[in-house]
């Protein structure tokens, strides 16, 4: 497909993000976006790129080159990346990227024939304490094993959309790399889709079931209560200075409220956001 | 104290990454409170607080805000780093999702203190999610007059864009982000001059990891004693841990700064199945790995330095005795091989050799003088190279071999070994007390 006026407009808006005479860090961006249209950097992306910025091809090429999620090739309909690092490894990632490498008959960084799938082991995605994990066009699915990962390539490969475990709901790899630079995802799903889970909260579950807090065994320190949602920024309400911070002044500054403060068992809470 | 959680406490809450939900719950009290301070003085609190970054190195949060020159003519910039790549660190992505706001206050009341008026969250391309919610949360702030021109009548503007970076673990150093930011490859610039002075475009800039600053707004609303009641003297405050691995139940667990592993285990219900514990990263695969001799370590910054690793970013990746060291070792060096990002000589060259060397031994190949290779290549690379990646890429195979030598010796056959570790440990007098697995002390995760 080739790149439009609409791409350029596109871009033009991110260039207006970055300080004037700072168009370069528009660069990273702006790939994303041709990536957007191509499913690759192809040559046109990066000719595009350097006459929006006024540099040379070698200089977008020499980026463009440097970064994983640029593709010089088209990817397929679904990027499907596997975590193999530590956490995962621990937790069986090898083996879920094996079986998904064996069924599809692809390697890493490949694309199955009919164009479907394109496969690839990934280093450590920040979601550890779901291990194993594996994304598609980045939406997590957490905690698989290889039938299960096997059933979701599946359901892709016969045009389904399963859906995720955390992220928005599927969305094409086009998609997904127009917000990479920088667009609001238009679905109002596609924010509200599940955030964190039960692993992230483990924490903080616990704390609120055992009714530990913050403050708890801490002489005089001010409870974490919501505060007056209206105080005025004055000077008298806020600490004058670390120095003077003392208990009794903090306490000025975080007045008792009849408000249940959040974790109490008052307020509704669930184990997804 | 047991769990404390602060950074975390909201997450629970319905529909946590809305604003309504975020001003319901303290949300903005602390932006209206610093507003209403001088900056010098919100970089005096912050100093007072004893706050130190969450990002790796610990450096201390006031002080680096108080580098920054004033007055100098220049436009100043905070860069928020939320690259998050270091193996077994997954607390900064939940963060920007369960509560984007509470980034985006610290971020208003740190850009105030330092005087910038404009700012950037450098969030790891991968993180698409955390990229939704935050930009939403950065429409909804402008929109409140959060951000923006005059915020709540201050006179103060800042303008903040989330961007998106396209997938580099070495981007999360900060120099090599910055060049990133410029629009080029991430590669870590030579310092001095640093970032303080000559950051993004040149200017001074302040870089910050995503916790450090969602944990501002609490300071401010809060006070230093509050802040000062948690932690240890030299590193107060609380801290996301990240527990993951062979641990019952993996997740974010927020303590006082100085827990111990014994307590978070506790927490997370042991080591799964009730094995033993063989060997974890006290903060990540860039730091030496610990024993189960360490469950006692406290885990600070220093803590951690006296027990011979580093906190790095509180990354715990539990491991028990059916580990094979020699795998994951070699796993976690073509991870540096992978990221580095070829600017200097012993990180580039070093880190490939040393994976085929590692691979070798694995399949059985090894030859006997492998180890002291490893050893002598680790030693040439340390201390030797541009940045801090080519020193964490040494870590394991150093830690690893020094507390589980056997397992690297061509004579062992590789695989699992209990009480084969123990007696290599002793064998080679290894330093630091020795190999662990299978001592008396092993934590067998009851719970
Ligand atoms: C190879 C490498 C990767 C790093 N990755 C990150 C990262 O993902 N996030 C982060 O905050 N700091 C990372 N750091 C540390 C940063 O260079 C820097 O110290 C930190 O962002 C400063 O913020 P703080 O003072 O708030 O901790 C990394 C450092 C190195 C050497
Ligand atoms: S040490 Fe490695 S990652 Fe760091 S600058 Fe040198 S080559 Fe690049
Ligand atoms: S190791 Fe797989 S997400 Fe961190």
């Amino acid at each position: 497909m080739p790149l439009t006026e609409q791409t350029r407009a596109a871009a033009r808006e991110i260039i207006a993000r970055y300080p004037e005479g700072r168009s370069r860090s528009a660069l990273l961006p702006m790939l994303h976006l041709v990536q957007s249209e191509q499913g690759a950097v192809t040559a046109e992306g990066v000719e595009f790129c350097a006459e929006e910025l006024g540099i040379t091809h070698a200089e977008v090429s020499a980026v463009a080159t440097f970064y994983t999620m640029y593709k010089r090739r088209p990817v397929g309909d679904w990027l499907v990346s596997v975590c193999t690092n530590l956490s995962c490894l621990l937790r069986g990632g090898e083996e879920v990227y094996e079986r998904l490498s064996k069924n599809l008959g692809v390697g890493h960084d490949q694309t199955t024939e009919d164009g479907t799938i394109t496969l690839e082991h990934a280093e450590c995605l920040a979601a550890c304490d779901y291990a194993p994990v594996m994304t598609v066009n980045y939406e997590f699915y957490d905690q698989v094993n290889p039938d299960s990962a096997e059933e979701i390539v599946e359901a892709l490969r016969r045009g389904e959309r399963p859906a995720p475990t955390r992220g928005g709901p599927l969305c094409t790899f086009g998609e997904s790399s127009f917000q990479l630079a920088g667009f609001e995802d238009p679905r109002p799903e596609g924010v509200a889709g599940q955030g964190v889970g039960t692993p992230s909260l483990a924490g903080v579950l616990l704390a609120e079931a055992a009714g530990w807090k913050a403050e708890d065994g801490v002489a005089g320190a001010p409870p974490l209560t919501p505060l007056p949602s209206n105080a005025p920024p004055s000077a008298a309400s806020a600490p004058a200075a670390p120095a003077s911070s003392s208990p009794a002044s903090s306490s000025a500054a975080a007045p008792a409220s009849p408000a249940p403060a959040p974790g109490t068992p008052g307020v509704p809470q669930t184990k997804v956001n | 104290m047991p769990v404390t959680p602060v950074l975390t406490r909201r997450w629970t809450a319905p529909e946590s990454w809305t604003l309504a939900t975020y001003e319901r719950l303290d949300g903005y009290q602390g932006l209206r409170r610093a507003l209403a301070q001088s900056p010098d003085d919100l970089i005096k609190l912050v100093k007072d607080s004893g706050l130190r970054g969450r990002g790796g190195a610990g450096f201390p949060t006031g002080m680096k805000w108080g580098f920054i020159p004033q007055g100098d003519g220049k436009p100043h910039y905070l860069v928020i780093n939320a690259d998050e790549g270091e193996p077994g660190t997954c607390k900064d992505a939940p963060l920007m999702k369960a509560d984007p706001h509470s980034l985006i206050e610290g971020i208003v009341i740190a850009a105030y203190a330092v005087r910038a008026n404009r700012a950037f969250i450098y969030l790891r391309g991968e993180l698409i999610h955390a990229g939704r919610r935050l930009r939403a949360a950065v429409a909804e702030a402008y929109r409140a007059g959060y951000l923006g021109r005059d915020i709540l009548g201050s006179g103060f503007d800042l303008d903040l864009v989330v961007h998106s970076g396209a997938g580099a673990y070495i981007c999360g150093e900060e120099t090599a982000l910055l060049d990133s930011l410029e629009g080029r490859r991430g590669q870590p610039r030579l310092r001095p001059p640093f970032p303080a002075t000559h950051g993004l475009y040149a200017s001074p800039t302040v870089v910050n990891n995503v916790e450090t600053i969602a944990t501002v707004p609490f300071i401010v609303n809060y006070g230093v004693d509050w802040f000062r009641s948690m932690g240890r003297e030299r590193a107060p405050g609380p801290k996301i841990y990240s527990l993951s691995g062979h641990v019952t139940h993996p997740g974010q667990y927020e303590a006082p700064m100085g827990t111990t592993l014994r307590e978070l285990l506790d927490m997370a219900g042991g080591v799964l199945g009730g094995r033993k514990l063989k060997a974890w990263t006290p903060g990540g695969s860039s730091t030496p790995l610990l024993t189960a001799d360490h469950l006692d370590v406290p885990l600070d910054f220093e803590g951690v330095q006296e027990a011979g690793s580093l906190l790095g970013t509180a990354a715990l990746m539990i491991m028990d005795d059916s580990v094979d060291m020699l795998k994951i070792v070699r796993r976690l060096t073509q991870f540096y091989a992978h990221e580095s990002c070829g600017k200097c000589t012993p990180c580039r060259e070093g880190t490939t050799w040393m994976v085929q060397i590692l691979s070798r031994m694995e399949r059985g190949q090894g030859d006997p003088d492998d180890v002291d290779t490893l050893v002598d290549a680790c030693d040439n690379i340390f201390g030797r190279a541009f940045c801090a990646l080519a020193d964490g890429a040494t870590s394991p195979i150093v830690s690893g071999i020094k507390f589980f030598r056997n397992e690297f010796l061509p004579i062992t056959p590789v695989g699992p070994s209990g009480s084969t570790t123990s007696v290599a440990g002793s064998a080679n007098g290894a330093a630091a007390g020795g190999a662990a697995a299978g001592t008396p002390g092993a934590y067998a995760g009851a719970h």
